[in-house]
């Protein structure tokens, strides 16, 4: 550009502040474009010098996570015990979603979830048993996201759970999620009891022998083949899994019949898998989490590996920040309630499962989905209005995953913190709402906002690492 | 023949984008067969009796994807590859949006990525974050106008220097007015485009200017602002030489206008020795340094007769009788009026150049002249609230806008020192400013209207309006509304100033 060169083409005003402005270059020089500008958030204007001074040593980096992020290839591997493969997993290890939280300080479900999984061990005969156990500080709570897991609402996983492994081919890296129980009753909501137990120990000893020789036959399933075609089917794989759900099952049930001796399991399985659209729900997240993780620890790097919720607290990691969290208290989501609850009965935002968004997927792709539009606003426009936004504060396109309304444009994926501060713009979150109450289950669905704290904290915590 | 192939990998392409590739590819020169498939058995038997499986092709998986080109010579196997990888890698453009659901961008950066040929930010948000977006807008390769001010002068210098190096230019910050390529950017008067530029570190002497330009019958080629720091030593004149060498470089241009206050002595030299190097006319109008042209009126007017080539000395006699004609007309309007009270003139501007402007039309005309923004000999007014003598008010100074709209917007408090003033038994005039065209008030006249009918019964009101036939105010209707009230009305500052100041001193020897 050179101030001759503006004096030879047609002014285009960008424009940022008063509108009538634009107004008038829209008249004289159509278009104009107004920016739909808004005060940054309150960060340190030391981190900003810092961050607009390393401008291009975080875009270097950012280039790299990014071109792992979308170069992943998570694959189906296997399963197996979580005490087998889970690192650092030992008996007295409890894993959660979210950021770390202590017994103290967990919410209703995800208290309801470890006393349900003590039960579920044999190391408390009952609920009161397991409670004391829970507190007495015996058992380590750990994030799942700091032993390479993920897991949806409460995300317990103990020792003997089975658990999906998937494998990152290309960077060799693994992530762990256990297998999806269904609806009603169930631990990840926070219900205890002999319903839950009884379920869990079913899975233990029919649906993990039954899929892992499935899944040997088959060999490793390829998921971001999976749920690039679950996109084109009106999944966006967070809140709406049916086609992926049915995805695999076409890719394994051959496999069942094939390997499985016993036809009532067989049946028995896949009537399981049939009966529960979420079934895929824990494939699509450690498919994400197997993708995101490669892009751990690379210096400088102002891209979101984790978005996570406990119950109490929403937390994030960035790829340029090695292992802190940044977090804030999580929000009651002010999504679409089931009939007979609202929001005074839903708990804060809980669970892995913003791993999909972090990935590209989830809200950010809620575009894909126009089956469930009802719980962002009841129109198909509003749900491309969302993923739409989110392009704003993403640092590329998924090469694999596609809106087909949007003409095929690639998922916005790569969370920049950068963006999200600077514009003021925090992701969308497509979301289940669990109730507040241990083991009353999803009260709820719909997208919530992300918290700014932890993006606001991780902006200035970056800006300190590039001091 | 020649069979070649590519396999790709870690790339999910539908069938149907898959067969249309395919079918474009078959139709390319010297192409005998293509066919772009993802590498599934079932795909790979159909290839293998086409003949088109290539050995490397045998070992390839479900998720690779397969490009294959028999084609008559391998050149033409070659073009039909890259064809293929442009066709594929094709950017997708976003579904074509209905302007209601399209979500607004949310900063310069993606603005200017959804407008193809962004060229320009405009940015007014408050002056605290308006450098940050400067500096955004800038590192998207726009050039930048800011309107904003309370923009550090370090980051005024930092933005300076960083749109100079990339040969962009920085306008403000705290520039009203510009005009680029017959658009009216900010406050800015309608114009025909014509061969006259202007640089102006003053945006009320700009808008002056191009109007007087306008009405004199020629037009602007453009009408580059600054903001008035930029000719000060800390800034150095960046983007006002920047602008200079600008439209000495444009072949539209035909002359040069300069408007500013005098800049600070190491900015003027470079200045002059720019003037020096140009081989097109520059009028260099610095208001307060004496010599001609003296006056934004004089100014506008040599520039014209540049252009029509018309002998300067002329022009300036034009005014010379035009002058003459206006002291005839305050004779016959104090000889109309049976009795004139007061001794004093007092200026209530929204425009600060025209207040400056003012003060070097009157000296000579008035004694004892004050001001909130004095030039010159003018007294520094004590209070700025409370006028005293031959009283020249910037209502745009800071003391005046806290917390307020400027006043070429907001006319709440000119209207009520109007009134105030003209009870004042001191004041015999009233002199104002009224600024038209884009970002003023859409309806001066339905607010002076009133109060100029009232003050205009106890004294004299001189307005001079500055504005052209192509301002959305309509400048006749403003004008007759005006006269109708009972005030005087000029088209230029500095003929009002004149028809007021000779009103003062006529008033003053009648009732001596």
């Amino acid at each position: 550009m050179s101030i001759q060169s503006l004096f030879t083409t047609p002014l285009r005003v960008v424009n940022v502040g008063i509108e009538s402005f634009k107004d008038v270059c829209d008249q004289i020089s159509p278009p104009a474009v107004q920016v739909d500008w808004r005060p940054p958030v309150d960060v340190s204007p030391e981190s900003e010098t810092i961050l607009a001074r390393r401008a291009a040593k975080i875009e270097k980096a950012n280039q790299k996570v990014m071109e792992i992020i979308l170069a992943g290839t998570p694959k189906l591997v296997g399963l197996d015990v979580a005490r087998n493969v889970i690192p650092g997993m030992t008996e007295d290890t409890i894993l959660h979603a979210g950021p770390p939280i202590t017994w103290d300080r967990m919410c209703g479900p995800m208290r309801g979830g470890v006393m349900a999984g003590l039960v579920y061990e044999g190391r408390a005969a009952t609920i009161e048993e397991a409670e004391q156990l829970a507190a007495s500080g015996t058992i380590q709570y750990a994030p799942c996201h700091e032993h390479g897991a993920v897991g949806p609402m409460a995300g317990i996983v103990t020792p003997s759970m089975p658990v999906w492994i998937i494998h990152n081919e290309k960077y060799g890296n693994f992530a762990y999620c256990t297998l999806n129980e269904g609806l009603g009753k169930v631990l990840r909501y926070g219900a205890f009891g002999d319903e839950v137990t009884q379920r869990l120990k079913w899975m233990e000893t029919v649906l993990y022998p039954v899929l892992k020789a499935a899944v040997a036959h088959t060999g490793p399933i390829d998921l971001k083949n999976l749920i690039a075609q679950a996109l084109h089917m009106g999944d966006e794989v967070h809140n709406r899994n049916r086609a992926g759900t049915s995805l695999l099952y076409r890719a394994i049930a051959p496999a069942i019949v094939a390997t499985c001796d016993n036809t009532g399991n067989a049946i028995a399985v896949l009537n399981f898998i049939n009966s529960n659209d979420h079934f895929f729900l824990n494939l699509s997240m450690p498919a994400c989490k197997a993708t995101l993780d490669a892009a751990r620890n690379v210096k400088g790097s102002s891209i979101a590996v984790v978005m996570a919720r406990n119950g109490t607290d929403f937390g994030i990691q960035l790829a340029g920040t090695g292992d802190l969290w940044f977090t804030a208290p999580a929000d009651v989501p002010d999504a679409l309630y089931f009939a007979g609850f609202s929001k005074d009965d839903a708990n804060p935002d809980i669970g892995d499962s913003a791993i999909t968004e972090t990935g590209g997927l989830g809200g950010f792709a809620i575009a894909a989905a126009p089956a469930i539009v009802q719980f962002v606003g009841g129109v198909a426009s509003d749900a491309l209005r969302y993923t739409r936004q989110m392009y704003e504060i993403t640092a590329g396109e998924s090469r694999m995953y596609q809106i087909p309304a949007l003409d095929f444009r690639g998922t916005p994926t790569g969370i920049d913190v950068r963006k999200v501060v600077e514009k003021n713009l925090v992701p969308v979150i497509d979301t289940g709402v669990a109730h507040k109450k241990a083991g009353v289950g999803q009260v709820g669905a719909g997208l919530v906002n992300a918290p700014m704290a932890p993006f606001a904290q991780a902006y200035d915590a970056l800006a300190k690492i590039l001091k | 023949m020649n069979t070649v192939g590519r396999i790709k990998q870690g790339f999910y392409f539908d069938s149907v984008t898959l067969m249309r590739v395919g079918r474009e590819l078959s139709g390319a020169p010297g192409v005998v067969d293509a066919s772009v498939v993802m590498a599934t058995e079932a795909n790979k038997s159909i290839l293998d009796m086409s003949g088109l499986l290539i050995p490397e092709f045998k070992k390839t998986g479900d998720q690779d994807l397969l490009i294959v080109v028999k084609a008559k010579d391998a050149a033409s196997a070659k073009d039909a590859l890259a064809k293929a990888e442009e066709l594929l890698s094709r950017k997708k453009k976003p579904a074509a949006e209905d302007g209601a659901q399209a979500p607004a961008p949310r900063d310069i950066p993606s603005a200017a990525a959804a407008l193809p040929g962004a060229n320009l930010a405009l940015i007014s948000v408050a002056g605290r974050y308006a450098a940050r977006e400067a500096r955004k807008a800038l590192d998207a390769g726009l050039h930048v106008m800011l309107f904003s001010d309370n923009v550090s002068i370090e980051d005024e210098v930092a933005l300076k220097k960083a749109a100079h190096k990339k040969g962009l230019l920085v306008m403000g910050p705290d520039c009203g007015t510009s005009i680029i390529n017959g658009v009216p950017l900010a406050f800015a008067n309608v114009v025909p485009r014509g061969p006259i530029g202007v640089v102006g570190a003053s945006g009320t002497g700009t808008q002056e200017v191009t109007c007087i330009v306008a009405n004199e019958g020629s037009g602007i080629s453009q009408a580059i602002g600054t903001g008035g720091r930029d000719v000060k030593d800390a800034v150095g004149g960046i983007s006002f030489l920047d602008a200079m060498q600008a439209l000495a470089d444009d072949p539209e241009t035909k002359v040069i206008v300069l408007v500013s206050k005098p800049p600070q002595p190491a900015v003027l030299k470079k200045v002059y020795s720019l003037i020096r190097k140009t081989k097109k006319p520059v009028v260099a109008l610095f208001l307060g340094e004496g010599g001609m042209p003296a006056t934004l009126e004089q100014a506008a007017h040599l520039a014209v007769a540049q252009v029509k080539g018309v002998d300067p000395v002329k022009a300036m006699d034009r005014l010379t009788k035009r002058d003459a004609i206006l002291m005839d007309e305050a004779h016959a309007l104090i000889a109309k009026r049976r009795k004139a009270k007061g001794r004093y003139l007092r200026g209530l501007f929204s425009g600060g150049t025209f207040c400056a402007e003012a003060q070097v039309v009157l000296d000579g005309i008035l004694r004892q002249m004050t001001s909130n923004a004095p030039l010159g000999d003018t007294r520094k007014l004590k209070n700025a609230w409370k006028p005293e003598k031959n009283a020249l008010v910037d209502l745009g100074e800071d003391e005046f806008t806290v917390g307020r709209a400027h006043p070429m917007i907001d006319f709440t408090l000119r209207k009520k020192m109007i009134l105030d003033e003209a009870a004042n038994p001191e004041t015999a005039v009233i002199l104002l400013d009224v600024v038209l065209g884009h970002g003023a008030n859409l309806d001066p006249a339905a607010e002076l209207v009133p109060v100029i009918r009232k003050a205009s019964k106890q004294v004299f009101v001189v307005a001079g309006v500055t504005g052209t036939i192509g301002d959305p105010q309509n400048r006749a209707r403003v004008v007759e509304a005006l006269r109708e009230a009972g005030a005087h009305v000029q088209l230029t500052n500095a003929a009002a100033c004149k028809l007021a100041g000779f009103l003062t001193a006529k008033i003053v020897r009648k009732n001596r």
